[in-house]
């Protein structure tokens, strides 16, 4: 498992949503901007579909895009991205999006920002229809181009079936020199992350080894081109 | 948003009977019901900025509510109504929240389109 973080020429963060890249990646984000690479978020949609509107509610259906724009804002000042896109899409219709044009835009991306690392969801292993279409995009615009010239893929895969299909991860960043910023890009997100963090708070708090130890650590698998989600597109 | 008053929802309701209306309507679980919850079965559905007119609305039964609209040619109901609001583009904003403040049905009438 590589655990160094290596220098890239540039990274390209696409998620689906404000948040994603809050748990799983913004330590390793912090480092590659600290490190001077320039650091990209394209961030698909604003999270318009979130559930969690709060008791007593501190927004409504209409007005929490808005509570988002700003928190994702926020959330990439804390990591230092200075180059945060916020793409237009809509929560929960990512798939039934025109699969030809999203591939489009993220060869798009490629084609401007040259990255040498992609940072994104793993198809088949990221849960959520956004995440999956997203997943699947990304992979598509990097499979046209030829093999060596392909950025590195690191992606995040969560589903309950994970293991049993991928393994262990390919790559594990040990964060712990950034947690006051990883700890401020969660807090940012606070309509998504403010319970959760009671407990995560709570629980480095209180010294509790495996807490502290997941949080400080970043997974990522790197795609596997010979087992790859579908043979062409 | 407030919690539902039945009066004053009503009263809101009826102001928009009888216009040229825009709807947003969803039920969810969330995506995340099956992974927390294997073998959920998670259904849901929603509409937004289709248009409608209704000539008769009613919020009924106990809290949480239900708001039902009788349209010429059809009709919409939404049930576990909780919260509401008039907000500021005058937009009757109803939402159902469940015991930790996630929504979990959405009812939402405009004469102007919502927002993309």
């Amino acid at each position: 498992m590589a655990e160094t973080i290596e220098k890239e020429r540039a990274v390209l963060v696409v998620f689906p949503h404000p948040d994603d890249e809050a748990f799983g990646t913004s330590g390793s984000l912090s480092k590659y901007v600290d490190m001077g690479v320039p650091v990209t978020y394209a961030c698909l949609t604003l999270g318009e579909m979130g559930r969690n509107l709060g008791i007593p509610p501190f927004a409504t259906r209409e007005t929490l895009p808005e509570v988002r724009k700003k928190e994702l804002q926020a959330a990439a000042d804390a990591i230092g991205i200075k180059d945060l896109r916020m793409m237009g899409f809509r929560d929960k219709t990512v798939e039934f999006e025109d699969d030809e044009k999203m591939v489009q835009l993220i060869s798009g991306l490629i084609d401007e920002l040259d990255p040498s690392l992609i940072i994104s969801f793993y198809p088949g292993y990221s849960v959520h229809p956004d995440h999956e279409a997203t997943a699947r995009a990304v992979v598509r615009a990097v499979r046209r181009l030829p093999e060596d010239q392909r950025p590195k893929l690191y992606l995040v895969a969560f589903a309950n079936d994970t293991e049993e299909g991928l393994g262990q991860p390919d790559v594990e960043h040990q964060v712990s020199e950034m947690l006051d910023r990883k700890m401020r890009t969660l807090k940012a997100h606070s309509s998504q992350t403010a319970y959760m963090l009671e407990g995560l708070e709570a629980a480095i708090a209180a010294g509790e080894a495996e807490a502290t130890e997941r949080f400080a650590k970043e997974r990522f698998y790197r795609y596997r081109w010979h087992e790859d989600f579908e043979e062409s597109f | 948003m407030e919690k539902v008053n039945p009066e004053e929802l009503q009263r809101l309701i009826d102001s928009f009977a009888g216009k040229e209306l825009y709807i947003h309507l969803e039920t969810t679980n969330g995506s995340y019901a099956a992974h927390f919850n294997e073998g959920f079965f998670n259904a849901g559905a929603f509409i937004r900025n289709a248009q409608i007119r209704f000539e008769l609305g009613k919020v009924a039964g106990e809290a949480p509510h239900r708001v039902g609209l009788k349209l010429p040619y059809g009709w919409v109901y939404a049930q576990g109504i909780t919260h509401y609001e008039l907000d500021e583009h005058g937009r009757l904003l109803m939402a159902g929240l469940d015991g930790s403040g996630k929504l979990a049905v959405a009812l939402e009438l405009s004469e102007t389109p919502f927002a993309y």
